[in-house]
Order: C-alpha cells, then structure tokens, then sequence
C-alpha cells in the first residue's frame, strides 16, 4: 500500500513568484518525514505540490518530477483528481465539512467518489475512526454534526476522513497546531500507528514533535524574504538533531536562527 | 499606586451612570413636549410634533448624559438615539401601510373572493374575485423562476467558482447593468422579440421572460455573495480527497450555501412578484380565467389592482376589490419571505 516518493529538480510558483526552488529528496515508504523551518519557507508549497493541491491556487505553477513508485505525478495524461485519492492530506485547520454529520465526513470521500453499499460504508466508517482513534469518543453521535465536536477531535475526524479513502500517502501540514498537549499527544501516537500502513509526511513547527514522531527529518530555508524556499538538508532524525551536517540547521534547531 | 485612586468614589474606571429608565423617560418628555409646543403653536400635523419630539429625543440624551457622563458616553447616547430615530422613521410608514391594507382589504377578501374570476361581473358590481389573477401570477412566477435560478445559480458558480479573466469581468458588468433595467424597458425587449419579430401573441409565458430577465441579475448577485463565504478550506478538503471539482462544488460547495441561495431566490421571487409594467405589455390581462400560460392574455395581481383602481373612481366595490387584491399580494410575499427564512435555518449548517 505504502509508497515511495521520489521528487527531482522540483520548482514551484505562484504566479511569477518562485516559492521554492530546485527541491530534491526521496521519502520512503512506511516512515514518518518531518519537515521543519521556518515560516515561509515553502515547507507548505513543497507538501502540497505532492499531491497536486498547489496547481488548486490561482496561478499556483510547478515544475519538475515528483515519483511515485513508478508514476511521475506531473507526467502527460495523470489526472489529478486520481493522485489525490492515493496522496491525502490533513490540513493545519481541521475543516468538516459543516452540513454533514460525523458519520457523513468519515464516509465523504468515498460517497463522493461514486456508490458504495450502506453495509461496506458502515465497516469502512468504524475502521477510519478506529484508525484515528476517534470511535470510542463519536460511536453514540455518529449523526450528530461533525463541526460540533471539539478542535482535537475534529482533527481526528479530518485524519479518518483522509484514511478512509485508503491513500497510499498521508500529507499532513501542521496537524497540531491548533490542538492541546493531550490532543497532540493522541495524534502524535496516532502518526506511530498509521505509519504501519501509510507513507507519512508531517510539517511541524515543533523541534519536540519532529523528534518523537519522525523517522527522517528535511530543513528547509530561505536565503531572505522574496527569495525562494530551499531544501538544506534531509537526514535520519537522530542525525539532525544531534549532529547536523549543515550549520545553518544546527542554528534553527538549537534556537540560534536569525 | 497613590492611595487616593484606590478609594471607589476617584476611580478612573468608575465614572458616573444614568439609570436604564433614563432613554425612556426622555423619549417620554420629548414626545410631551413635542405634543405641547404643537398645542401651544396650533400646529395640525403629527409629523410637526413628531419631529419636535425627535429633535428633543436626540438632544436632551446628548444634553443630559453630556453633563453627568461625560462626552464620549454623550456622543455613544446620540448615536443610539440616532438609531432609534431612524428605526421609527423607518418602522411606521411600513406599520401603517401595512395597517391600513389590512382595513380596506378585509372587507371583501375571503374564500369567495379566491376562488371566483371577474369573468361575469361587471367592474362597477361588487362579488367577483381574482382566482384569475392568482393564477396567473403563480403561473408567471413560477414559470420565470424556473427559467432564471437555473441561469442564475450557474452563472453564479461560473463566476465564484471558474471565472477568471475576461470573460467573468465582462460577465459581472453584464449582470450589473442588468440589475439597473428598469422593468418596462425588459417588457419593451421581449415585446419586439417575442410578438413584433416572432409574432406571438400575448401570453403568460412572455410575460415570464420578461420578469425572468429582471430576476437573473438578482439570483446571480446573491447567489454569488452566499457562494463566496464558503471557506475555501472545505473546497480544498475535498478536492484532497480527490473528489472531482465538480462533485465538489455540487456536494459541498452548494450544500453548504443553500440557505443563503434559497433566502435569495425567495428575495428575488417577491422582487418580480409585485411588477406590472412587462404584463402590462407581453400578458395584457383578462378578466376570464386562462390556465394556459402558453397563449391568450392572462391576469396578474399587481395588473388586478392596477384596473380594478383604474375602473373605480375612488370608491365602490372595485375599489374594495382592489385593497383586498393587495393585501393578498402582500400576504404571498410575506408567506414566501418566512418561508425562504425558515429554509434558512433549517439548511444552516449547525
Ligand atoms: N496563495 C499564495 N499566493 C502567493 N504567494 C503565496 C501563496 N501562498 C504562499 N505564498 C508564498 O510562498 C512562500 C512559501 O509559503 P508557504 O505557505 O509554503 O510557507 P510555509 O513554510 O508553509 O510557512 P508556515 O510555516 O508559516 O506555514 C511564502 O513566501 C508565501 O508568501
Ligand atoms: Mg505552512
């Protein structure tokens, strides 16, 4: 299920401004990749040029390969539609959709994607929320309005929503940042488990959360504002947060930035 | 920290407050005087007295308030009194046209006066009623909506949701200088199109391309507004999970601003509703009763009223007539208003 990603000689652009430049990197299937740095770097741009949300912004332009496997996404003849399915994303705000119930938002992807059967839909529900360890919380309010529920747990409910549709990848853009020490807590151990069956890619701006989550983490940076976002390195956690092959990164990370 | 500011009565946030009756008593003394000084000046007019009360209202809450308060309370209870001014202003024409359509209009209208034509009733005669014109304004209506919500929530979502460029600038200024048509001059355009170039005759239907052309602009205007407060983060939710854009703005998108397109459709309904220049001149009116929107003149409310007062002089069973046709014309848009505000809420997203 898991797949590999491999991205070469990536530019993205929102119009005539250059975001992020010549971006090279390779995450590999069932690890967790962290990207940090700082803001406005591009780590947003980047993720979302992986699935082909990026080209969804007005004037939003990349160039370059993104793999994965064997399938270059910004190849002749891919529909983005179809990459979407396989390379989902949670996004830094959760965002149910308001006029569908809890049950409605897990099941909404794969409503919207044609017909499915009640009794493999009600299965498929209870698996996501079980997968984002939300169903013990919503099983008596699976009607109930999904915007009703608190920040965290509609945060879960956008992570089984995004699984439900069995992606091969699960992007996600500062997942926590919106959320409490525990609900963070929940989501964090959440990563751990999901990373058994999805490729994970998580931007955080939390040093402590890239450290306890991630298997391998990427720096990002930008030589000044206006100038576009750059890969500093990318390296196994371990490595960058005790011994960073680049300075640059060594000062993001100790605190030392800017 | 000095001792003196600490003691209650020195301060800086506590300052002194008129009680809650203090509005009202002087509303109360204002409309007093307003009515003594027009006593003592022998003026006939209550808007004389009326505006003397206003003017005290405003002036004796900055006056007052400006003393014991202080200036930025003072300006804060002007701006209020203003408020309410306006509100009154506004309110009692409303209340009283309202009012007197109820008086003059019950006098003839019950389930006789629905449910009977003017077919054998000579103008000047009371009995008769406006099943005629009832049916023919549903049906005109009815007819002009189903042609203009179609052409104006999807001109709407073009505009919100794929225009960009030319085409969609040349689009809103279209829909703006549509808006500014008056009424009659869309009935002069489908009347050269529809019976001096096709050569139809009249009929219901034309009638309805007619109000359908005063309608769209107004669909696509509220339409689009209620389009663009969906937070963009739900489109790209689900276009994440690779729904196509389509199915998103169908399953998503509309769902979630159809109160919003619904109160304005009902808007726009009650707009069209009250016309009478394009049935003037595309549907003629009729006494008889015509089902058939397709061919033959046919009646409308607003057109009713408009003879039935023609034919009057003033007085008489006409004139009746003529309220209770308006009161029921109010009726329906009331009813649709409360029920485009009951869709509303009911489609709110909780
Ligand atoms: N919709 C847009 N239109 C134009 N420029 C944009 C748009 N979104 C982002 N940018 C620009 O692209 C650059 C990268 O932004 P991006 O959102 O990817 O940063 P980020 O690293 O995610 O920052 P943060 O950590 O604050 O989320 C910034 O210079 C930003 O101003
Ligand atoms: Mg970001």
């Amino acid at each position: 299920m898991a797949k590999r990603i491999d991205v070469s000689g990536l530019n993205a652009y929102y119009g005539s401004f250059l975001a992020i430049e010549d971006i090279s990197m390779a995450v590999e299937p069932h690890s967790v990749t962290a990207f940090i740095g700082p803001s406005g770097c591009g780590k947003s741009t980047f993720l979302r040029t992986l699935n082909r949300m990026h080209e969804v912004t007005p004037g939003g332009r990349v160039e370059g390969k993104v793999m994965l496997d064997d399938e270059n996404l910004y190849g002749a003849g891919i529909d983005p539609v179809a990459v979407r399915r396989e390379v989902g994303m949670v996004f830094q705000r959760p965002n149910p959709f308001p006029t569908m119930s809890v049950y409605d938002n897990v099941a909404a992807g794969l409503r919207l994607n044609g017909s499915h059967r009640k009794a493999a839909l009600d299965d498929i529900v209870e698996k996501s929320l079980r997968g984002a360890n939300l169903w013990n919380e919503v099983k008596d309010r699976l009607n109930k309005p999904g915007s009703g529920l608190s920040g965290g747990q509609q945060q879960r409910l956008c992570i089984a929503r995004a699984i439900a549709v069995e992606p091969d990848v699960l992007l996600m853009d500062e997942p926590c940042s919106a959320l409490d020490p525990i609900s963070t807590l929940a989501i964090e151990d959440l990563i751990g488990e999901l990373k058994e069956r999805f490729t994970i890619v998580i931007v955080t701006h939390n040093m402590q959360q890239a450290a306890r989550v991630s298997d391998r983490t990427a720096f990002f940076n930008l030589a000044a504002v206006g100038r576009p976002g750059k890969l500093i390195e990318i390296d196994d956690t371990e490595r960058i947060f005790s011994n960073p092959s680049v300075q640059a990164t060594e000062d993001y990370i100790s605190g030392r930035f800017g | 920290m000095s001792h003196a500011s600490l003691t209650p009565r020195r301060s800086s946030l506590r300052g002194a407050t008129l009680p809650k009756w203090f509005p009202w008593a002087v509303a109360a003394a204002s409309v007093a005087l307003g009515l003594a000084v027009s006593a003592a000046a022998g003026l006939q007019s209550s808007i004389q007295w009326a505006l003397i009360a206003a003017v005290c209202f405003v002036g004796g809450n900055y006056g007052v308030s400006a003393r014991v308060e202080g200036r930025r309370q003072a300006k804060d209870r002007v701006a209020t009194s203003l408020v309410w001014v306006a509100f009154l202003l506004a309110v009692i024409p409303l209340a009283s046209l309202i009012w007197e359509t109820l008086k003059r209009g019950v006098k003839v209208l019950d389930g006789y006066f629905l449910s009977h034509s003017m077919g054998v009733v000579s103008d000047t005669e009371p009995g008769g009623g406006i099943y005629h014109a009832l049916i023919g304004t549903l049906e005109q209506v009815g007819l002009a909506t189903l042609f203009s919500v179609p052409v104006g929530v999807l001109t709407a979502i073009y505009l919100v949701e794929y225009g960009r460029g030319r085409l969609a600038k040349a689009v809103t200024f279209f829909v703006d200088v549509m808006t500014g048509i008056p009424s009659i001059v869309a009935g002069l355009f489908i009347l050269s199109l529809w019976v001096l170039i096709l050569d139809m005759g009249p009929s219901g239907i034309a009638g309805s391309f007619a109000l359908s052309i005063l309608m769209i602009p107004v669909v696509v205007r509220s339409t689009e507004e209620m389009l663009k407060l969906v937070p963009n983060e739900l489109r790209e939710a689900s276009l994440a999970l690779g729904v196509p854009k389509w199915r998103t703005i169908l399953k998503v998108v509309l769902p979630t601003s159809l109160g919003g397109i619904t109160t304005g459709v009902m808007l726009a309904i009650a707009r069209i509703t009250g016309e009478t220049a394009p049935v003037l001149l595309l549907v003629w009116g009729t006494n008889f009763i015509n089902t058939n929107p397709l061919s033959g003149p046919q009646a409308s409310l607003p057109m009713y009223i408009y003879l039935q007062y023609a034919n009057s002089g003033g007085e008489g069973a006409a004139y009746d007539r003529a309220w209770a046709a308006a009161l029921t014309l109010i009726a329906f848009i009331m009813i649709l208003n409360l029920a485009a505000r009951a869709i509303a809420r009911w489609k709110a997203p909780r």
